[in-house]
């Protein structure tokens, strides 16, 4: 797991949102395990990755259908989707809220779907931006334990301006400033 | 819907040169005067307009189209309003799940369906009150153009004020029941 610590507007949402490939690099390129991403690749490669927004965003709809979303447009049957989505819904604590309409959640509990949506599509990189930046301490560690758990099953980078919550969480830490990587090694090498 | 919807998408989602202006001229759209529309389109469907070979002129067919676009503003206009509303990263959630572009539109377009919604009811509500481009394009003729709203004001100048009470009702029952029906299922 890579944490990329930075101040505000050093770059790291700029940084997820285009591995996400969200949006273009104005300069350079982007590769994605070796292969260099274009217009022919890049629907695919965005299959396999997936983002967390730092603000919860989730739909106007319960929490069922909303972690059910992106299974649904891979056409999977019910049964799978139900299979998957209570799965999902199991690992972040939220089994017994799926049929509650996730706007009417806390804050920590609509991450909480939120993480459960971006884990059910099983991705290969889970980008994860400040997913605890608007959480109260408990909900913080409740969403620290939920990654600890990801991370034994997909390649995770988390942006976060909290170096202990990087030091805890993370295998490497990349520091970015002013939109450019000044550092990166251990945790202890580079916030201790 | 079947166009202005999609027009409300692109008008909301794309960006390019003129689309201040083009969102202006939906909006300004919206007051247009029915009797300046249904002018307009007696001229382009009377027999010597470039429409005249399709004989929509005092036909049903010639209303359907002219309350077609008069209505068409005012779904766009709501629509795009609704649209904008909505959480522009919702978008790029859906995108990051896997949804295409059209797919993601619709995304957005879920999120925005009260509004959109609101906007279809509100565009019907016109379209069945409205009285020129009826009386206009359709002539009134009985048992054949004749709707409710040119009926009212035929029945009203012959002096027949507790028939047009009656239909007055029917067209008040028809909209209030309608709007109270999409009140109720949007709330659901």
């Amino acid at each position: 797991m890579l944490s990329l610590i930075g101040p505000n507007g050093s770059g790291k949402t700029t940084l997820l949102r285009m591995m996400a490939l969200l949006d273009k690099p104005t300069d350079g390129e982007i590769y994605y395990k070796g292969e260099k991403v274009d217009n022919s690749n890049a629907k695919a490669i965005r299959g396999r990755v997936t983002m967390v927004f730092q603000r919860t965003m989730n739909f106007n709809k319960t929490v069922y259908k909303n972690v059910a979303y992106g299974l649904q447009l891979k056409k999977m049957s019910e049964n799978e989707i139900k299979r998957r989505v209570m799965q999902a819904l199991d690992v972040v604590g939220m089994k017994k809220f799926d049929d509650r309409r996730s706007k009417k959640l806390s804050g920590g509990e609509q991450q909480r779907v939120a993480i459960a949506r971006a884990l059910v599509l099983e991705p290969e990189l889970l980008l994860l931006d400040e997913p605890t930046a608007n959480l109260d301490p408990k909900s913080m560690l409740e969403i620290e334990r939920i990654i600890s758990e990801i991370k034994k099953r997909a390649t995770v980078v988390i942006a976060t301006n909290n170096p202990f919550q990087a030091s805890r969480l993370s295998d490497r830490v990349a520091c970015l400033l002013n939109g450019r990587l000044i550092g990166e090694g251990t945790p202890k090498e580079i916030i201790d | 819907m079947l166009w202005s919807i999609p027009i409300a998408l692109g008008l909301s989602m794309r960006e390019f040169r003129g689309k201040r202006v083009v969102k202006s001229i939906f909006t300004a759209l919206i007051g247009m005067p029915t009797v300046a529309l249904g002018l307009i389109l007696y001229i382009l469907f009377s027999n010597s307009g470039p429409l005249g070979p399709f004989q929509l002129l005092y036909s049903p067919s010639g209303i359907i189209i002219g309350q077609a676009v008069l209505i068409t503003p005012l779904i766009v206009s709501f629509t795009v309003s609704a649209l904008e509303s909505v959480d522009p990263e919702i978008k790029d959630l859906a995108r990051t799940l896997g949804a295409s572009e059209g797919q993601s539109s619709l995304a957005v377009l879920g999120e925005a369906k009260k509004g959109a919604t609101l906007a279809v009811v509100a565009a019907f509500n016109r379209a069945i009150a409205e009285l020129g481009v009826a009386m206009i394009i359709g002539g009134n003729i009985y048992g054949y153009t004749q709707v409710l709203t040119t009926a009212i004001s035929t029945e009203v100048t012959m002096g027949h004020t507790v028939l047009c009470i009656e239909m007055t009702a029917v067209l008040l029952a028809i909209v209030f029941s309608l709007t109270l029906l999409i009140n109720l299922l949007r709330r659901d």
